[in-house]
């Protein structure tokens, strides 16, 4: 436990001492606001045309903000999340302080999970902050759906998981570059397999959609919380990081 | 304390090291030697426990590195080679990190650290952040991590590696503070660091231990007899031909200057050999015994290694 306290402090402070979380965080809530200023401000035109006209009448402020503002979330996060994973274990490895890390009475799993719940932490920093946007709307006068929270929890989920396989590609390789882009490149994969469902057959489909990443999300962001969607997420998130302890040790064995 | 059996690593098609035994007692300054990719840093990794062994066993205090890893790890002050340090910390922060780390308590943690900035001279760094220290410094801090937590073991992997020759010799005496108090083992390239630091030497090459001993017991071993350097005026080829053919003479060479010659010799023969050059009407200017240093006992043993003839203490290295 006090290890593991010592490298999630370490690393946290090492994400605020460098400008990496400043970049991240600055960039993610430019285009969070820019999703969420045009979702408001077509939300605030079409509600002026549906006074004149009633078959309009029925949209609602989750359907027109608060869903596509997470959906379009989790797309800028997907892009910027294996920036924030790409050195955890490359730039050790790359540094050589890994060798010297492990020459200290911590196990594996510490340093993991320090490392984890550090990148976990600035992540929820930055999902924190947009928080302010729901804010303003309860300013405006709207009342704030509850759907917010349980797409919050998605969110946070989908983060943990994409978080969870970039810590597993860093520990594969020294170049902070090809973690990156690797993570990115396996993300996107998981995110859009779901679309080759309607060209296997019906077998088949079933399992692509379920392995797809973005699928679990729209219940999320509609205000339903299903367990099966919960079980999916931190069973991706155990599965890689349980295969970053794997390829800690194996990086021991082939030197 | 250290007890190294039949250790084997294989990484792929390269076996890095083959069968190395050796032991390390309590107190004791171990020096290893070898050239450059001999196996030296592999080994280094075998005892930290960093890398499991292929084949063999190493034990610390009675227990063995891998399955015991974290009380071990309790034991060994590592110094890895290059010294890599988080450069984007502070000395102090860095300190306290690998104190916490080693599981020192929060109330004793910064006097600990205190007390190790203070005996590797970097209070003043305490501040610095690791990146933007020279050299020497962060080799101290080397040190100071691998100091932490009062470990009764110190494994160094080339500590003045890249020095200069000031800064060699200060971390040298601060390694040789801990000679007596701790088991030290120094791997280098280096040799006068071994005969200045080290009671015993292994010298290692291709993954091989080639010997074993005291700096001395290796010195009378390679040479096995005594060899004079000499220094004589006249023909150079008659004067080598003839002095072969003394009695108690193994071989002449010519040396490195013209007029110098290298005599191998298998018993004192240096009263018959001066006569006898004066006899024959040639000018002695010079005559000295060489005893074999540990660099002579390395090249012998080492022969792919070229000859550095000018290899001066700390500077020969590149």
């Amino acid at each position: 436990m006090n290890n593991f306290l010592a490298i999630y402090k370490r690393e946290l402070r090492l994400y605020f001492t460098s400008p990496i979380a400043y970049v991240l965080v600055f960039i993610f809530l430019v285009l969070a606001g820019y999703f969420f200023y045009s979702g408001l401000t077509f939300y605030s035109m079409i509600s002026l045309q549906s006074m004149r006209n009633p078959y309009m009448a029925r949209l609602n402020l989750v359907d027109m903000i608060i869903t596509p503002l997470f959906s379009n979330l989790s797309v800028v996060l997907l892009l910027m999340l294996p920036m924030l994973t790409m050195r955890l274990f490359a730039e050790e490895k790359k540094s050589g302080t890994y060798e010297l890390l492990f020459s200290y009475p911590v196990r594996d799993v510490e340093v993991l999970l320090g490392k984890y719940f550090a990148a976990m932490t600035v992540f929820a920093v930055m999902l924190a902050l947009t928080g302010f946007y729901h804010l303003l709307l309860a300013g405006l006068g709207l009342q704030v759906p509850r759907v917010v929270l349980s797409g919050y929890l998605g969110l946070l989920l989908l983060g943990g998981a994409f978080i969870a396989l970039g810590i597993f590609i860093s520990s594969l390789t020294e170049n902070q570059i090809v973690a990156a882009v690797a993570s990115f490149g396996v993300l996107l994969l998981f995110w859009i397999i779901g679309w080759s469902a309607a060209s296997v057959g019906p077998g088949p489909a079933a399992f692509f959609e379920y392995i797809s990443l973005v699928k679990h999300l729209m219940s999320f962001t509609k205000g339903l919380i299903d367990t099966a969607d919960l079980a999916y997420y931190l069973l991706f998130t155990f599965f890689f990081l349980f295969l970053t302890l794997r390829s800690l040790e194996s990086n021991r064995w082939r030197g | 304390m250290i007890e190294v059996q039949g250790v084997s690593k294989r990484f792929g098609t390269i076996q890095a090291v083959r069968d190395v035994s050796f032991r390390v007692e309590p107190g004791e300054a171990l020096g290893f030697l070898g050239p450059n990719g001999a196996g030296k840093t592999t080994t280094m990794r075998l005892l930290t426990g960093f890398y499991p062994p292929t084949g063999g066993q190493v034990r610390v205090a009675g227990l063995d590195v891998f399955e015991h890893a974290q009380e071990v790890r309790r034991k060994i002050g590592y110094l890895p080679e290059n010294v890599p340090l988080y450069g984007e910390m502070t000395v102090r922060e860095y300190l306290d990190f690998v104190a916490e780390i080693k599981g020192l308590k929060r109330s004793a943690r910064s006097r600990a650290v205190d007390r190790i900035m203070e005996t590797c001279s970097i209070t003043d760094m305490a501040r610095r952040f690791i990146r933007k220290l020279s050299k020497g410094y962060r080799q101290r801090v080397g040190l100071a991590q691998a100091l932490i937590g009062d470990p009764e073991i110190l494994i160094l992997d080339e500590p003045t590696i890249g020095l200069d020759p000031r800064q060699i010799n200060e971390i040298r005496n601060l390694i040789r503070g801990f000679a007596g108090e701790k088991t030290l083992i120094l791997s280098t390239h280096i040799l006068p660091e071994v005969s200045m630091i080290c009671q015993r030497v292994v010298i290692i090459d291709q993954g091989l231990v080639v010997a074993e001993g005291s700096p001395e017991n290796l010195s009378a071993r390679v040479t096995g007899a005594n060899r004079l350097w000499l220094r004589v005026g006249g023909p150079d080829d008659e004067i080598r031909a003839r002095l072969a053919r003394l009695s108690g003479v193994v071989s002449v060479v010519a040396g490195d200057d013209a007029g110098s010659f290298i005599v191998e010799t298998e018993s004192e023969v240096r009263p018959e050999m001066a006569q006898f050059i004066c006899n024959a009407g040639w000018d002695l200017f010079e005559m000295t015994p060489r005893t074999a240093s540990l660099e002579d006992v390395f090249l012998n043993l080492v022969t792919q290694e070229t000859p550095a003839a000018n290899r001066t203490e700390g500077l020969g290295d590149e």
